[in-house]
């Protein structure tokens, strides 16, 4: 079909699953909670609680949005459009398989990252427009968390970028062509860290989307809601997408970078129009076992202590990161036939 | 109240109200904080919110009819409550308790204790942001709420104990079911060290958070697991015995660091020793009546004061009774140990981050009835 | 055994509380002395007449420390003071290392005068300490010991909201329990809701 036409569908597509992903994670995310509680969850609303997403949807538009007072008014409505926006942005250049990627992009990594650092202007301003003590207090900690956390999280990906020669998503994961142990994570020969690598992401995206150990931000026992506190309705509806749909994305640039994206474990997959399902089918598979992992890693873990978060990042992360870089850089010079 | 919020702009600090309505204040309490960017300058604790006046209950009420408002203050223990109050009257009265009472008490009142730092855990480490042990707790908690239901009729503010022994009776589905609670509990203690207690996590967040010196407890009275997390060896079972306590053979786990880890472990420990009482008690458990043979019509304390002290989940709690010689009392003061407990966070959170100030309230056990009466 | 080291400790304390009871009161026979050359000669023969009944009574009832039946009553000491000799006593007691369990009033309404009784314990042995003191009903006022034991700010605080009694030299005598405008006592006798 025509580019515009297929890049329009595709990019309507992205949104869509971006969408759908910020509804039903809630939902899982709620499953998942309440059995690790030894509990149920929702059961009421539709077979196994799945229509609970839309009730709460339908909820949170029904509410009034109010200005509180002292607010600003621009910032307070602009912030959560800015959190969200991004993110379902960044959705566009995922290749969810080797034909299903809305746009391309050489420069697909760095926009996503350039993406994401607009999230934390949004939380800022969004706490600042809200004219409360709590939200100002979360927010100041929210900006220093993400900071902290985006440095290893950009030492890994230049590492990345260094073993792969490119930018352009859909490429990296073809460079993890064939068997599962071409995958980035298992390639020790291109760097004795690769797991290392993999796991600092891995929690550098924890910390980026504010999700528990990390969730300072919106530490419900101490701050209400930290960032959130004011946000009515669907205010807070917004936000919350927004940050699921971060972690998606979060989620999906582990699984490219490392896990082989849409590549089957086995070299074998079917032609034609078969083959993009099933790239599709193993990149979700990969990509909802990561997310299994969050929303597991959430309800276990009691929160960190702010400095003790802030440690982790800059006395631990880095200097593994950095070194890392170092190590991965010595290996391609010194064997350059890998 | 505007002229309380005192800015002063060259010393930048600000006022932040941890309000009556917060999740991390069990109960209603409000705690005024002066901050220094995230650094507490000075806590100012305001009761009164949930404040019932139950000592002047007490001089309007008989002493019969006071019973009920016993287990409405600390609910959470609330038969050690009811143990201070008629036993407090019985020392005054001179009524005899019988021996098959008495161990009925001890077994209520140690099930009690159980159930209350349960609930403390799973509240405590919720605070902190591990949402998950709260439930587990809850669902150790189920089983002895069932147990002293059936045998008290109530699963929170119990009014079991009567002047001269208890008004119901054990039978053998209790024996069992407490026997194969202790096995149950005996089980799920170590997955709670394990999971929760040698977490990393919770660690970090509190070893060395929230000191409490021993002569910080000394000048504010506090007692309790407070006081045994910082050191100091004081039970109320072991150094006042009352009751039948002088024939259990438990220890008293006291601490020496002072920290709010030093106190998680007091109560963990805590457990563990009720549970060993429990098992004696119920090995060692006499027949006979639960009421004394002649009937107690009508309680007459004799003229003067009167003081006795229990050992609440919380601490000491001490019954200081004023009686004229009528039937109610002329002066009924109840001291209730978390009041003592609290009016030392304004000295100890000083200077302290607060996330770090909130485990130190989380650890301190804090029931807000309890100190507002 | 453990009874035996209580009633030594017990004594020990007794011999203390009455020496020092003995000096305070020399002391305020001076200072009496003293003001009856100062001030009217009415106001010095009211303060000589009250210390002379209290040199009277020594020798009928022993004042200072009494010992209790502890299975009786459940303190061992039981010491009556006048107000100004309330501090005095909790220094010593300070020393000793006792910790406060609490403070309380008791309203007199018949004898029109208000009681405040301090509860004092101890951690390692077991000796529980009652110090009572009286003022008159009207205008009620004793020293505060917030400066020695640092929680009885707050039991000084609710005895004041509950009887009225105002501790001189409290640094923060406001409400506690009750609301902050709240300007009755509940628990005096005549206080009706």
């Amino acid at each position: 079909m025509p580019e515009p036409f297929r890049v329009i569908l595709f990019v309507i597509f992205a949104m869509a699953f971006a969408g759908l992903n910020a509804a039903y994670l809630v939902w899982s995310e709620r499953k998942g909670a309440a059995h690790v509680q030894r509990r149920i969850g929702p059961k009421e609303v539709g077979p196994y609680g799945l229509l609970q997403p839309i009730a709460d949807g339908i909820k949170l538009m029904t509410k009034q949005l109010f200005l509180p007072k002292g607010a600003d008014p621009i910032l307070f409505m602009v912030a959560p459009l800015m959190v969200m926006v991004p993110a379902i942005m960044s959705f566009c250049v995922i290749p969810f398989s080797e034909t299903f990627v809305a746009a391309e992009i050489n420069l697909g990594l760095l926009m996503i990252f350039a993406f994401a650092s607009v999230n934390v202007l949004g939380l800022l301003l969004g706490a600042w427009g809200s004219a409360n003590k709590y939200a100002v207090i979360a927010a100041a900690r929210t900006v220093s968390q993400n900071v902290a956390y985006e440095i290893p999280m950009l030492i890994t990906v230049i590492t990345m970028v260094m073993v792969t020669n490119t930018m352009n998503l859909n490429e990296i994961v073809r460079s993890q062509a064939g068997w599962f142990f071409h995958w980035h994570i298992f390639r020790l020969d291109i760097s004795l860290l690769m797991p290392v690598s993999f796991l600092i992401f891995f929690v550098c995206s924890l910390a980026e989307t504010n999700r528990a150990p990390f969730d300072m931000a919106e530490a419900e026992s101490e701050l209400i809601a930290g960032v959130y506190t004011e946000y009515p309705g669907m205010g807070f509806g917004v936000f919350f997408m927004g940050e699921y749909a971060n972690i998606v994305i979060g989620a999906a640039l582990a699984v490219i970078l490392f896990l082989g994206g849409w590549q089957s474990p086995i070299p074998f997959s079917p032609e034609g129009f078969l083959g993009v399902f099933w790239g599709l089918f193993w990149f979700l598979i990969k990509l909802y076992a990561l997310i299994f992992i969050v929303i597991w890693i959430r309800w276990t873990y009691p929160r960190t202590q702010f400095y003790q978060l802030l440690n982790l990042s800059w006395k631990v992360l880095i200097p593994i990161s950095l070194f890392n870089l170092i190590l991965t850089a010595l290996q391609i010079k010194i064997f350059p036939w890998l | 109240m505007n002229g309380l919020l005192q800015q002063d702009l060259n010393q930048e600090t600000f006022i932040l109200n941890l309000g009556p309505q917060h999740p991390a204040t069990h109960g209603v309490l409000r705690v005024k904080l002066e901050m220094d960017g995230e650094y507490i300058v000075k806590a100012e604790p305001v009761l009164g919110y949930i404040h019932r006046m139950h000592e002047k209950m007490g001089e309007n009420r008989t002493w019969v009819k006071f019973l009920p408002n016993c287990g409405r203050m600390d609910y959470l223990s609330a038969l050690s409550y009811n143990h201070g109050y008629v036993a407090a009257v019985e020392r005054a009265a001179g009524i005899e308790v019988p021996e098959r009472a008495e161990y009925l008490r001890v077994i209520t009142v140690e099930l009690n204790r159980i159930s209350s730092h349960l609930l403390w855990f799973g509240a405590f480490v919720l605070d902190l942001g591990g949402f998950t042990p709260l439930l587990y707790a809850f669902d150790d908690r189920e089983q002895i709420l069932d147990l002293l239901e059936s045998v008290t009729g109530s699963r929170l503010t119990y009014c079991y104990f009567r002047f001269g022994g208890v008004y119901n009776d054990i039978d053998d589905s209790f024996i069992t079911g407490t026997r194969e609670l202790i096995k149950r509990l005996r089980k799920r203690m170590p997955m709670y060290d394990a999971l929760v207690t040698k977490n990393i996590i919770l660690i970090k967040r509190l070893k060395d958070i929230g000191p409490i010196s021993k002569d910080m407890a000394r000048r504010y009275g506090a007692t309790g697991p407070v006081a045994r997390g910082s050191g100091i060896n004081f039970d109320v079972r072991k150094d006042e015995s009352y009751s039948v306590y002088p024939e259990f053979d438990f220890d008293v786990p006291v601490y020496e660091e002072g920290d709010s880890m030093a106190r998680y472990m007091v109560r963990m420990d805590e457990i563990e020793q009720s549970m060993r009482i429990i098992e004696q008690a119920l090995d060692k458990l006499p027949e006979g009546e639960i009421k004394p043979k002649k009937a107690v019509k009508l309680v007459k304390p004799e003229k003067g004061d009167y003081y006795y002290a229990v050992e609440a989940a919380r601490g000491s709690f001490g019954v200081r009774l004023v009686s004229d010689g009528t039937n109610t009392a002329y002066r009924l003061k109840l001291r209730s140990p978390t009041y003592s407990n609290l009016s030392l966070f304004d000295e100890a959170s000083r200077g302290m981050l607060l996330p770090d100030a909130l485990a130190l309230m989380g650890s301190l056990d804090l029931v807000i009835p309890e100190i507002d009466r | 055994m453990l009874l035996a080291r209580i009633k030594e400790a017990l004594d020990s304390l007794y011999d203390d509380i009455q020496e020092t009871q003995e000096a305070p009161e020399a002391a305020e026979i001076e200072t009496v002395a003293a003001e009856a050359a100062v001030e009217e000669p009415a106001a010095a023969a009211e303060e000589q007449e009250e210390s002379k009944p209290e040199e009277a009574e020594e020798p009928a009832t022993p004042p200072g420390p009494k010992e209790t039946d502890y299975q009786a009553k459940g303190y061992h000491l039981d010491v009556e003071l006048d107000p100004d000799k309330v501090v005095t006593a909790v220094e010593i007691l300070n020393r000793e290392n006792f910790f406060i369990e609490s403070i309380t009033g008791v309203d007199w309404i018949d004898d029109q005068q208000l009681e405040a009784v301090y509860d004092f314990n101890h951690f390692d042995e077991l000796c529980r300490v009652v110090i009572r003191t009286r003022t008159d009903r009207n205008n009620p006022a004793i020293p505060t010991i917030s400066h020695i034991y640092q929680g009885a700010n707050w039991h000084e605080r609710e005895t004041h909201d509950f009887f009225g009694i105002k501790f001189t030299g409290h640094p923060n005598l406001e409400p506690l329990l009750l609301p902050e405008d709240a300007d009755f006592h509940p628990l005096l006798k005549d206080f009706k809701a």
